[in-house]
């Protein structure tokens, strides 16, 4: 029983990172149907900002952790949205009108460019980061084994429901929003009301990748290091969270994550640790098997 | 008010307009007619800059509309209820609406929404109802409120009267007759079935393969024999 609560906590924390990145996948895919292949180096990205800012606080000597905190998490929301706003304009504006293909291969080929990039400016080894935030709260006691909530847990899910509210506000009730949702339901009318639908597509992909950046921040203080090869399997998990969940959908996105998180940690923790990976990849395909447009998303509507 | 000179235009390798000419005065309401595939509704997207011209010019008032963006557009007071209506489905009528207002002044959206509540009173019953819900007929009604929103000196539509019921048809008439008179809105209207348009229309014009054939007023097209042959025998 114990074990199993520290599980659930573990695997709720690692969903809820999931879920960030997996935003940014299912909102670029619900306006230009066009899978971001990049996303995941978006999210490396955001993990080095964090990572360097931190350093440069430490050198400057903002000692004190909630500063320091806000400050690392409002530069990387701020930086990692530049790349995801240079992204589209370099990568794919210049391709909508061009066949899918053509957007997929250059999607690639951002995604290697990042990689490489960030492993040249960087170096390819792995970056440490001192552990920042100890402690936590002691759920259970029983028989040595100790069920503990840590700070960094509580903070890593407060901040992620928080911004998940705060998303879900702003594409329900705001101007945007609603100019978003109608991008999503038909880019040529939504042109016709004089949205400007260069500028929706533009922010869609920079609110995608300050979520992204969180959840690089997260991920830096949760694990401590860093590479740059970090995107590549952390972008195919959200991707599997934003099918699984129903990819354009937002809610299904969140759902996703989490329901990856947590497939992952209770397979490591009852079965094998090698084949986590498998685990979630398999509930993928016996969810499309059985539910081809996701746990949450909308069959298809054809389009006239 | 809008003047359009030898336009062309592509779909690919497709030319669906081969050099279109035709002018609709501020005031008017202009029908454009043709038969299916004949082009009507890549000129009006084309007027709209969904997608632009590829030869030609579209003048707006003083301004070489052509090459510019479709929202830069809708601001300079052009709005479209496009064919096959194109309401966003999962958003309610209010919210349609409100998409139609998004280069409207905010300040004006309170009056605008009195204002075609009172042209189509069923649209307030189903202000909160989703688009996707409405019958044909309120979604037609809805494509025309929400092109109002903006507060468009000329008004686009094509084919209001797809698919609806006689008596629906009559009613969206009326309101665009009343949408012209009483709110000095110039409309250019689209029709495949040139009857209820041409009468309706002071003048028309006549579209075949992507080029005007004829024009004149709505009364002599409508005597016409040429076109009663084409364009209304069987019908009406
Ligand atoms: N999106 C499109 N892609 C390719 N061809 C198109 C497209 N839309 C229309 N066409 C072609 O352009 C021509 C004119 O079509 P359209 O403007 O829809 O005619 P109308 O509205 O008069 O029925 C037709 O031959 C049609 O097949
Ligand atoms: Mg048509």
């Amino acid at each position: 029983m114990e074990y199993f609560l520290q599980q659930l906590i573990n695997g709720l924390t690692l969903g809820a990172i999931y879920g960030l990145i997996a935003i940014g996948y299912t909102m670029v895919y619900g306006i230009i149907g066009m899978i971001n292949f990049a996303h995941g180096e978006v999210y490396m990205i955001g993990a080095f900002i964090s990572l360097i800012t931190f350093l440069v606080l430490g050198m400057l000597g903002v000692g004190w952790l909630p500063l320091a905190l806000l400050i690392v998490l409002a530069s990387a929301m701020f930086f990692t949205a530049v790349y995801g706003w240079v992204l589209e304009r370099v990568a794919y504006r210049p391709l909508r009108q061009s066949p899918r293909l053509a957007a997929l291969i250059s999607a690639i080929g951002m995604s290697i460019f990042l990689q490489n990039y960030v492993q040249v400016a960087q170096g390819a080894r792995v970056k440490p980061l001192p552990p920042l935030i100890g402690g936590g709260i002691n759920l259970m006691e029983r028989e040595g084994f100790v069920v503990q909530l840590s700070y960094l847990q509580i903070i890593i899910i407060v901040l992620t429901i928080a911004l998940m509210v705060t998303f879900s506000l702003l594409i329900n009730h705001t101007r945007l929003g609603r100019a978003q949702r109608a991008c999503q339901e038909d880019l040529k009318m939504a042109a016709l009301v004089g949205i400007n639908v260069d500028r929706t597509i533009s922010t869609t992909f920079v609110i995608g990748a300050a979520l992204a950046a969180v959840a690089g921040m997260m991920v830096t203080l949760y694990y401590g290091v860093i590479d740059f090869f970090i995107g590549f399997l952390a972008g195919i998990k959200a991707f599997t969270a934003a099918v699984l969940g129903g990819i354009g959908s937002l809610p299904g996105a969140m759902l996703g994550g989490v329901l990856i998180g947590l497939i992952e940690v209770f397979w490591s923790a009852y079965f094998t640790i090698e084949y986590k990976d498998v685990a979630a990849f398999s509930i993928l395909v016996l969810v499309l098997i059985f539910r081809p447009t996701g746990l949450l998303g909308r069959p298809e509507v054809e389009k006239v | 008010m809008l003047r359009v000179e030898g336009l062309h235009t592509f779909y690919g390798s497709i030319e669906a307009l081969r050099g279109v000419d035709l002018e609709v005065s501020s005031g008017e309401i202009v029908a454009l007619i043709g038969a299916n595939g004949a082009g009507k509704s890549t000129l009006l997207m084309t007027i709209c800059g969904q997608p632009h011209a590829a030869r030609g010019q579209v003048r707006f008032g003083d301004d070489d509309i052509t090459q510019w963006p479709t929202h830069e557009i809708i601001a300079a007071g052009i709005a479209q209820a496009p064919e096959g209506r194109r309401i966003f489905a999962r958003m309610s009528v209010l919210e349609n609406l409100l998409m139609g207002a998004t280069s409207a002044d905010p300040q004006h959206f309170e009056s605008d929404l009195t204002r075609v509540f009172t042209l189509f009173p069923i649209l307030k019953e189903r202000r909160d109802q989703r688009g996707g819900t409405l019958s044909g007929g309120e979604q037609q009604m809805l494509a025309i409120a929400r092109a109002l929103m903006s507060r468009p000196r000329l008004l686009l539509l094509d084919e209001p009267s797809l698919g609806l019921a006689p008596m629906v048809v009559k009613q969206i008439f009326r309101v665009i007759q009343e949408i012209n008179e009483q709110q000095r809105v110039t409309v250019f209207l689209v029709e495949q079935n040139a009857f209820h348009a041409l009468r309706l229309a002071h003048r028309g014009y006549v579209l075949v393969n992507g080029r005007v054939t004829m024009t004149g007023t709505g009364r002599d097209l409508l005597a016409n024999p040429d076109i009663r042959a084409a364009y209304l025998e069987g019908g009406h």
